[in-house]
């Protein structure tokens, strides 16, 4: 149950642009999620609605968007899609895997008003 | 009307700064950095005390030990002969993070450390997220729990490079296969060099050790 600290982290970081850019409302955050992170969106959800209160962001929406995760075969080359995290190539059945997305944990843009 | 505005930034960049600055303080001093993780009751403060029991002639081991509540296993490295250990209790939190090891280092001399060790909070899920600066992480399972908790974990597994398959003497008496759960393992990292060892017998605990003492060598060398 790390989302409540992810969430800090992420009202922080958002509050900290909307000082930088001299915003005054933040109507929505969006997010990108990689589905290896272990992290449960509606927790994730439930954590940003308690630490947004008394904030600037009491009444921004969360936006998660989650990424799947994708490989790349270090011996054949072929990228693909990793299916319920099973790092095998499905072309030559190596295990060496490059992961290239699923680790994902990003704020990818605000929607705001200044 | 809002307005769209790109940030594109990670959640954990503070955290990610951290443990870059850790780092690279651990690499001006050629430390060798291991963050250990494993479910509670797997046997990391068991592993340690045995780790230390080996190599406190050999090697300058430091060690952080993370508990919710309780300096326990921090008494428990002293008592088995660990001369640099510090508590970190976390009050609440499930998983260290960079700040909590960038507070407990201050008090070492990290010129004098050649194996630094942190001995996160008995957890398979949060800490994957907190790079706490270290070379690599080691996932700890014991044959008390379930063979197909590589798959359960993946993340955790996928992260680490070393698991380490601890009470080995109890094989047999529950469930547990030791060739499945090395399959598994295998199928979410096909990397992940692997030990099996029994902290009570001592089976298999000096490669182990040997195998710590040619990494702590290694990262003398790197450059």
């Amino acid at each position: 149950m790390h989302e409540l600290s992810i969430a800090s982290s992420i009202v922080k970081t958002v509050l900290q642009e909307v000082e930088n850019r001299n915003l005054k409302t933040v109507t929505l955050i969006s997010l990108r999620i990689g589905a290896l992170t272990d992290i449960v969106p509606d927790s994730l959800q439930f954590g940003f609605e308690v630490i947004k209160k008394d904030t600037l962001l009491a009444k921004t929406k969360l936006q998660i968007e989650t990424l799947s995760v994708k490989g790349c075969c270090n011996n054949c080359k072929n990228s693909f899609e990793v299916v319920e995290f099973i790092f095998i190539c499905p072309n030559c059945s190596s295990g060496d895997i490059d992961m290239n997305q699923g680790n994902e944990l990003e704020i990818a843009y605000i929607e705001a008003e200044d | 009307m809002p307005e769209k505005i790109a940030i594109e930034k990670k959640v954990l960049s503070e955290n990610d700064k951290l443990a870059q600055e850790l780092r690279n303080k651990f690499q001006e001093n050629r430390i060798f950095v291991i963050n250990l993780v494993s479910s509670p009751g797997s046997g990391k403060t068991s592993l340690l005390e045995k780790t230390v029991g080996l190599l406190h002639d050999k090697l300058n081991i430091a060690l952080v030990a993370g508990d919710v509540q309780t300096e326990n296993d921090a008494d428990r490295l002293i008592k088995a002969g660990g001369k640099m250990v510090r508590p970190i209790v976390t009050g609440g939190s499930c998983h260290l993070d960079a700040q909590m090891i960038q507070k407990s280092i201050q008090k070492f001399d990290l010129e004098n450390i050649d194996l630094f060790v942190i001995e996160n909070v008995g957890n398979l899920v949060c800490p994957s997220s907190y790079d706490l600066g270290e070379d690599m992480k080691i996932v700890l399972i014991s044959t008390t729990e379930g063979d197909d908790k590589p798959l359960k974990y993946p993340g955790m597994f996928r992260r680490s490079s070393v698991m380490v398959v601890n009470k080995t003497d109890l094989l047999g008496f529950s469930d547990f296969e030791i060739n499945t759960v090395k399959a598994n393992a295998k199928k979410i990292n096909g990397q992940l060099e692997i030990f099996e060892l029994s902290c009570r017998t001592g089976e298999g605990v000096s490669r182990w050790a040997e195998w710590l003492i040619e990494q702590v060598a290694l990262k003398k060398q790197k450059i």
